[in-house]
């Protein structure tokens, strides 16, 4: 057999990526190359590398199964669904000795995004446990609203950014995953169910190892995404019926929608042959309804709930400053240059890595919040972000690159062999 | 434990005219291991798929038992599907990590512990109950990971691809321990994949599929013997077996300048003046210039007690229709076992007579097996 050539498939290649010890077996690789030890309860090794000033994950996979999860996580990020974003495939990788190495799928790593496990530092909560079960419900009625069958559903295949005290989800392992035009109520389910039972392990496993905090029941608090989704779904998609005399209820729903996060590109409306009943379904939704509105008046791109509250900063502005009749989006240039962007440049170079920007700005509110309580009158949002900087940011964790925490690899496939043919 | 009835079971995909799955029949027995097998398009997996309950059945039914779950949910159809999640928690122990889910469902704590104490015998984990998977084997968690399915006791295992990530050395060893663990549990298991090989060393029967349709279900045996078409035999066996279009003449058909004897009921119902034969690489004996297949070889792979000839043969020339067309003879390679002791040698022309009673016919024109 003739020596394969190294092959590297990317939108747009590093060349410092021929740099990496392709020869070598991924969990060999000398620790010059990493960023951070292996994490996750993974089937396949991962390991994070830096590269050119940025951390890239590389999973080593079969090519085949690498390049379809290439491909579908490019189709995921161009249906705009929250996910990691692919960098590329390194194929045709041998060891010295000629030995036929697996490919490697290599994706980027979301900034500020966090492993479930690295959200607790000795216990995870119920309201955090909960929060990351919320975020998780809203990824996976995106994802089948876009036709996605995911297949492997669970806290460990999904990283979280914070957002606004809540979380945003982002799917990260899309190895599984299939895209239908749509989802059949039993592909639904199997994913619902595949879902529950993931997060019930994970969590029982936490249990196991005295990371949950004892109050949390692992069965209850994974049937949570079982009603959250199913609740969700059925705003988003359900038919809803009434009289003739209560069309309010369309816009009511439009904005029940809204306040979801979501908005209605299409809203199908009929009437039964008499003309007395109505029937309204949304046939397109589309997440990011605060997110957007946000990015149009301010160019600002955040998340959904940070997006929503700096939305209710700019009103809040809008009406101190007595300018509700004047165009939004000069109002809105005003607040960024007047109160956004000072509170976000008061953070010191290097608190930069804590938080997100947007992140700070929602805790400073809430900070001046707490202040203003004890204080009993209003405080400037200017003392508030001085005190949040000197009191409380300096004691976070740096989020901007957690790559995990007291995670476990453990391959179930990839070490077999040893055992097997015996019985 | 059940019997699974596909019937006239049919999957058509929103924005399709052809059924993805077309009129599916298959009666499979208590305790069977049933392989779906075609390639890629083929409809197996959605066949297994809608068995799961993840595929809608168009038209037609599906019955697990005496129950018709056509429109049951997934998880009212008491199946199984098989490896698709394996992650084992560090944390917790391997009779844990077997029996959590039962938990969820809300099984009695001591009937999970029979459960998990019985799945552990059969898979040989008995010892390792209260050890955390981190001080398994490979194989041995591999072991846990279809304990956890074990323990839900379904009626049917379903498994689609579960190799596909596998090397080709461990897809072997892990396709041998399946099929003896199904058998030793004697779970009615329906199981994907794309590899003829894997299905015919795993199956008790095998279903073959193309285009949606059923071309053959039988055992391995019988699918390899007896073919029902042209399609089949192309498929199944490896390496493969050989086809070529022959003209039908007075007591058989033309084979090289000699005559293949046929009987005459056996070609009775061909469409055409020509017809295909099919015969297997070991079903061919060399014989000398004139007789038989003059084959040119083209690769020798000696394997020690056999040799596999890699040629091209020239089978059409025999026949009229064909050259009348003018231009180049079609060629088709061409397989044929031989003597590892004697093999020929590259470039060589050899001549290949299919033993007697060893040869296949097809209709040219449908495909279909022509006499028994």
């Amino acid at each position: 057999m003739g020596r394969v050539a190294l092959e590297i498939t990317a939108a747009r290649p590093d060349p410092a990526l021929l740099d990496l010890p392709w020869h070598l077996p991924l969990e060999t690789w000398p620790e010059e190359h990493l960023a951070a030890l292996p994490r996750g309860i993974s089937r396949h090794v991962v390991r994070f590398v830096k590269l050119s000033h940025r951390v890239l994950a590389v999973k080593e996979i079969k090519t085949d199964i690498a390049f379809r999860e290439y491909h579908m996580l490019r189709a995921l990020g161009r249906l705009d669904l929250p996910c990691v974003e692919p960098f590329g495939i390194v194929s045709g990788r041998e060891q010295e000795d000629g030995t036929v190495l697996d490919g490697c799928l290599l994706t980027r790593h979301l900034q500020f995004s966090l492993p479930y496990r690295a959200l607790f530092s000795q216990t995870l909560r119920p309201d955090t446990a909960k929060r990351l079960i919320d975020a998780l419900a809203v990824l996976l009625v995106r994802l089948h609203l876009e036709g996605f069958w995911w297949g492997d559903v669970s806290l460990s295949n999904t990283l979280f950014r914070r957002d606004a005290g809540a979380f945003a989800a982002y799917l990260v392992d899309a190895e599984t995953g299939e895209l239908h035009q749509t989802l059949t109520p039993g592909q639904r389910e199997h994913d619902l169910d595949i879902a529950r039972v993931n997060i019930a392990g994970e969590l029982m496993d936490l249990e196991a190892g005295g990371l949950l905090h004892e109050s949390a029941d692992p069965i209850e608090t994974s049937n949570r995404i079982v009603t959250r989704y199913t609740d969700l779904w059925e705003e988003l998609t359900g038919l809803e019926r009434f009289e003739k005399g209560d069309r309010w209820r369309v816009d009511e729903r439009i904005r029940r929608l809204n306040e979801l996060g979501f908005d209605v590109d299409e809203l199908a409306i009929s009437t039964d042959i008499g003309g007395t009943t109505i029937q309204i379904q949304p046939k397109v939704v589309d997440a990011g309804h605060h997110s957007r509105r946000l990015l149009r008046l301010t160019g600002l791109d955040v998340e959904e709930n940070q997006a929503r509250r700096l939305l209710n900063d700019l009103d809040a502005f809008r009406a101190s400053q007595d300018r509700q009749g004047e165009d939004e989006e000069i109002v809105a240039h005003d607040w960024l240059a007047r109160i956004y962007e000072p509170v976000t440049r008061t953070v010191p170079r290097d608190l930069t890595a804590k938080l997100e920007p947007a992140e700070v700005f929602h805790e400073v509110l809430e900070h001046r919040w707490y202040m203003s309580e004890r204080a009993g009158h209003d405080v400037p949002i200017e003392d508030a972000i001085q005190d949040y900087v000197k009191t409380v940011l300096p004691g976070k964790p740096d989020e901007k690159s957690v790559l995990g925490v007291d995670t476990v690899e453990m391959p179930v496939i990839a070490m077999l062999g040893d055992e097997i043919g015996e019985g | 434990m059940a019997t699974v009835k596909f019937d006239e079971a049919t999957r058509i995909y929103p924005g399709n005219d052809i059924p993805s799955v077309d009129k599916l029949n298959i009666d499979i027995a208590d305790g069977e291991f049933l392989v779906l097998v075609g390639p890629s398009g083929c409809g197996k997996s959605t066949s297994l798929r809608m068995l799961a309950g993840l595929e809608e059945v168009n038209d037609g039914k599906i019955w697990i038992g005496d129950r018709d779950v056509t429109n049951l949910s997934p998880k009212d159809r008491d199946v199984a599907m098989v490896f698709q999640n394996y992650a084992l928690y560090p944390h917790m122990t391997v009779a844990d990590n077997m029996g959590f889910a039962l938990k969820i469902a809300g099984v009695d704590k001591s009937e999970i512990t029979k459960r998990v104490k019985e799945a552990a015998k059969i898979l040989d984990l008995e010892p390792y109950l209260e050890r955390k998977p981190k001080a398994l084997s490979g194989g041995q968690r591999q072991r846990v990971a279809m304990g956890r399915a074990i323990v839900r006791q379904p009626q049917v295992f379903l498994m689609d691809e579960p190799l596909s990530n596998l090397d080709a050395k461990l897809r072997v060893q892990t396709r041998t321990q399946i099929a003896s663990l199904q058998r030793r549990l004697g779970v009615t298991t329906v199981y994907v994949t794309h590899d003829q090989i894997e299905a015919m060393t795993m199956g008790d029967r095998v279903a073959v599929l193309k285009d949606g349709i059923l071309q053959q279900c039988d055992t391995p045996r019988r699918m390899y013997d007896h073919p029902n078409n042209v399609f089949v035999a192309g498929f199944i066996g490896s390496p493969a077996m050989n086809l070529l279009d022959v003209a039908v003449v007075d007591g058989g058909v033309k084979l090289g300048t000699g005559t293949y004897p046929v009987a005459r009921d056996h070609l009775k119902d061909a469409h055409g003046r020509s017809v295909t034969m099919g015969v297997r690489p070991e079903d061919l004996d060399l014989t000398t210039e004139g007789n038989g297949i003059p084959v040119v070889v083209d690769v020798v792979e000696e394997l020690g007690a056999d040799a596999y000839i890699y040629g091209t043969a020239k089978d059409a020339h025999q026949h009229q229709d064909y050259d009348e067309s003018g231009g180049d003879l079609p060629e088709r390679p061409f397989i044929a076992r031989v003597d590892g002791r004697r093999p020929p040698q590259k470039g060589e022309t050899v001549y290949l007579a299919p033993k007697e009673g060893h040869v296949h016919m097809f209709d040219t024109e449908n495909g279909l097996r022509l006499g028994d």
